[in-house]
């Protein structure tokens, strides 16, 4: 297994399946130069101007075109460089993209793949910041992947390339030069697993993202107090894993969802809904939920630092989940 | 003018405009006999655009369309028994009842889809053609849109990207904003656009832009020919702006027959036009148009047309009957192809 960054392991991936598949198209702002980040640097000088293409600053033709592209065979890589900028492209992806394949009855398919990139930090404000995933859960018809690690980041991006449907692959700018293990070969991640990332009897908290790497932390902390956490990366946010996740709640009793996307209709809202739903009479503490303050992204880095959710808040919902006591009726 | 076609490929297409205009007399007879399918839009008077420019489409060309898309379909040569099911929410219906009117897709004919957001199909048009283009299949894009499209921002971007890879499709704008007659000014529906000439908005990204009467079939054959030629030959974009007229009946959104079910007669006997709508029977609708100029150039007679029209009618009964006839979807069907 070959150590690689976040960001090396999202370029592999890409790479990888450019060479297995020639109807694969890297579309985007900047991406023949690598893009923002340098993502996808070295893509054009390997595959050619033809098939990493540098585009206008227009979000919601681009995509369009992807859709439009994908309909006859292609297989297109849009990347939209910050997800705030998603927006501009949300008729072309929610009316078009996730919709033709049931709308035609099954005729056309859409096997594109967005990428996105999102995060708050470094002052970006309130339009470089967001964590918009959870709008994307509310639509029918995309898939949802947010990886939380260079092994995912490689295996989440292979599915999504092969996949029938469009797939907004969700990546964090926090993570990029973040460095771990990525198994080599054609290593691939299916769509709609979560992963056990640490083994735990008292809470269980499911995490997305930047988030998974924060609840890890807190966990090892609250195992100094005596609270033993396991901590799951959701990881697929649609498909989502419920069963992975009430089978560890079947197991510890209590959960925490954390996501730094703003907690209010959140993806930690649905899988709290979910899983009350499914396994209410198990649960000894109602389920906690950590996100971002209901704000927009602010600059400052003192507030910024306020807005992002922090390894605190996720030990406190943890010794709060424990606390827990059903009150006297 | 005629397209310079031979006579029986003229009647060919005189025939689908005839299947085109029946077809949605049918649906409006039939919905209002208390059968409801929702709203729908129809494509009545514009018949002289879509028959010709889709007539000349082959089997590597795509075409999208938009929420008045049933004359595209049926001038495609999409099955009048499958898309009337479809307009009813038939399991039998193209899309197995889960697009409808405004929905539809016929794959095996290329008519991708019909987008109901305005303007929507501008974008995935672009990007058929750039697939076209990539997989070198000398195919165009075809895409059918109203003026009022043209207000809508990924118009402006499509035109952009299109210019700038020289992509093979052929933008085709039926400008129905000329008001149908007995419309009142400022009443639903004028484009609203600051520019003098829907062209000027093609023509500053390199697109050569045509404006065509768009109750002339031959000057549509021949503006859409050439387009097509040039988009497959790897020249790049056209625009093409049809200019047509809105049929009275298609103002409300549940259209009413107020000008009656087509006479034919009236091209060839001016006592049989009413005084009501007298103008749109006279000068406005391309079908009495196109029957004009085929009685005038001997290509056909009266009793050809009639007999021709019988066909038309009686081909759209059958649809009809079909669509009635078809089983409703299994209600679990709801859930299916959310995912490929």
């Amino acid at each position: 297994m070959a150590e690689q960054t976040y960001l090396e392991a999202i370029r592999s991936g890409l790479r990888e399946e450019m060479v297995r598949d020639r109807s694969i198209y890297v579309l985007g702002e900047d991406v023949a130069l690598g893009g923002p980040f340098g993502v996808t640097k070295g893509l054009a000088e390997e595959f050619g101007a033809s098939r990493v293409l540098n585009t206008p600053i227009s979000e919601g033709t681009v995509v369009g075109l992807a859709v439009g592209a994908s309909l006859l065979g292609l297989r297109p890589v849009v990347e939209v460089m910050f997800i705030d900028f998603i927006t501009l492209a949300m008729d072309q992806l929610v009316n078009h993209a996730a919709k033709l394949h049931y709308m035609s009855g099954g005729q056309l398919r859409v096997p594109m793949t967005l990428r996105v990139q999102e995060g708050a930090m470094g002052s970006c404000g309130a339009h470089h910041s967001q964590s918009l995933e959870a709008w994307f859960l509310h639509v029918p018809g995309l898939k949802v992947v947010v990886p939380s690690n260079p092994a995912d980041a490689k295996g989440l991006l292979k599915s999504a390339l092969r996949d029938e449907n469009p797939v907004v692959y969700v990546e964090h700018r926090g993570l990029y030069f973040s460095r771990g293990k990525v198994p080599e070969g054609d290593y691939v991640v299916p769509i709609g697993r979560a992963a056990l990332v640490r083994a735990g009897k008292d809470v269980t908290v499911a995490a997305f993202g930047k988030m998974v790497g924060v609840a890890e932390q807190a966990a090892r902390q609250l195992e100094g107090e005596g609270t033993s956490v396991e901590v799951l990366d959701a990881r697929t946010m649609c498909p989502l894993d419920l069963e992975t996740i009430v089978a560890s709640v079947r197991k510890t009793r209590r959960l925490v969802v954390a996501h730094e996307a703003v907690e209010t209709g959140g993806a930690g809202a649905e899988i709290a809904a979910q899983v009350q739903q499914e396994a209410f009479h198990i649960l000894d503490s109602p389920v906690g939920r950590v996100g971002a303050v209901f704000a927009p992204v602010p600059a400052s880095p003192v507030l910024e630092k306020e807005f992002v959710p922090s390894k605190e808040q996720i030990m406190k919902a943890v010794r709060q989940a424990v606390k827990w006591v059903r009150p006297a009726t | 003018m005629l397209p310079k076609l031979p006579r029986e490929k003229l009647l060919d297409l005189y025939k689908t405009m005839l299947v085109m205009r029946r077809f949605e007399e049918a649906l409006i007879r039939v919905t209002k006999s208390g059968i409801s399918v929702g709203h729908f839009h129809v494509y009545i008077g514009q018949e002289c655009t879509g028959a010709p420019a889709l007539s000349l489409l082959g089997s590597r060309d795509t075409v999208f369309t938009t929420h008045r898309n049933h004359g595209h379909l049926l001038a495609r040569g999409a099955d009048p028994g499958k898309l009337m099911a479809e307009i009813f929410g038939k399991a039998t219906g193209y899309n197995k009842g889960k697009g409808g009117t405004l929905h539809t897709t016929a794959g095996e004919l290329g008519f991708l889809t019909t987008s109901a957001i305005v303007g929507g199909v501008i974008p995935l048009a672009t990007g058929a053609a750039f697939a076209a283009k990539e997989r070198k299949t000398r195919g165009a894009s075809m895409c059918l849109f109203g003026d009022g499209a043209l207000e809508e921002g990924v118009v402006h971007e499509s035109f952009n990207l299109a210019a700038l890879w020289s992509l093979p499709v052929v933008y085709l704008c039926e400008n129905n904003s000329f008001g149908a007659p007995g419309q009142k000014a400022g009443e639903y529906s004028s484009s609203t656009i600051a520019a003098r000439s829907l062209l000027s908005l093609a023509t500053p990204y390199g697109i050569p832009a045509v404006s065509v009467d768009g109750t002339d079939a031959g000057a549509v054959h021949q503006a859409v020919q050439k387009a097509l030629a040039r988009a497959r030959k790897g020249q790049g974009p056209v625009f093409i702006e049809a200019k047509t007229f809105r049929w009275p009946g298609s103002r409300p959104v549940w259209p009413e027959l107020l000008t009656g079910e087509t006479d034919l007669k009236r091209a060839w006997d001016l006592k049989a036009i009413p005084k009501q709508y007298a103008d749109w029977h006279r000068k406005k609708d391309g079908v009495l148009r196109f029957t004009r100029e085929l009685l005038k150039s001997r290509r056909a007679t009266p009793e050809e047309i009639l007999e021709m029209d019988r066909e038309a009618q009686a081909r759209n009964e059958q649809a009809v009957r079909f669509a009635l006839d078809s089983p409703e979807p299994k209600p679990e069907a709801a859930l299916e192809d959310v995912f490929a």
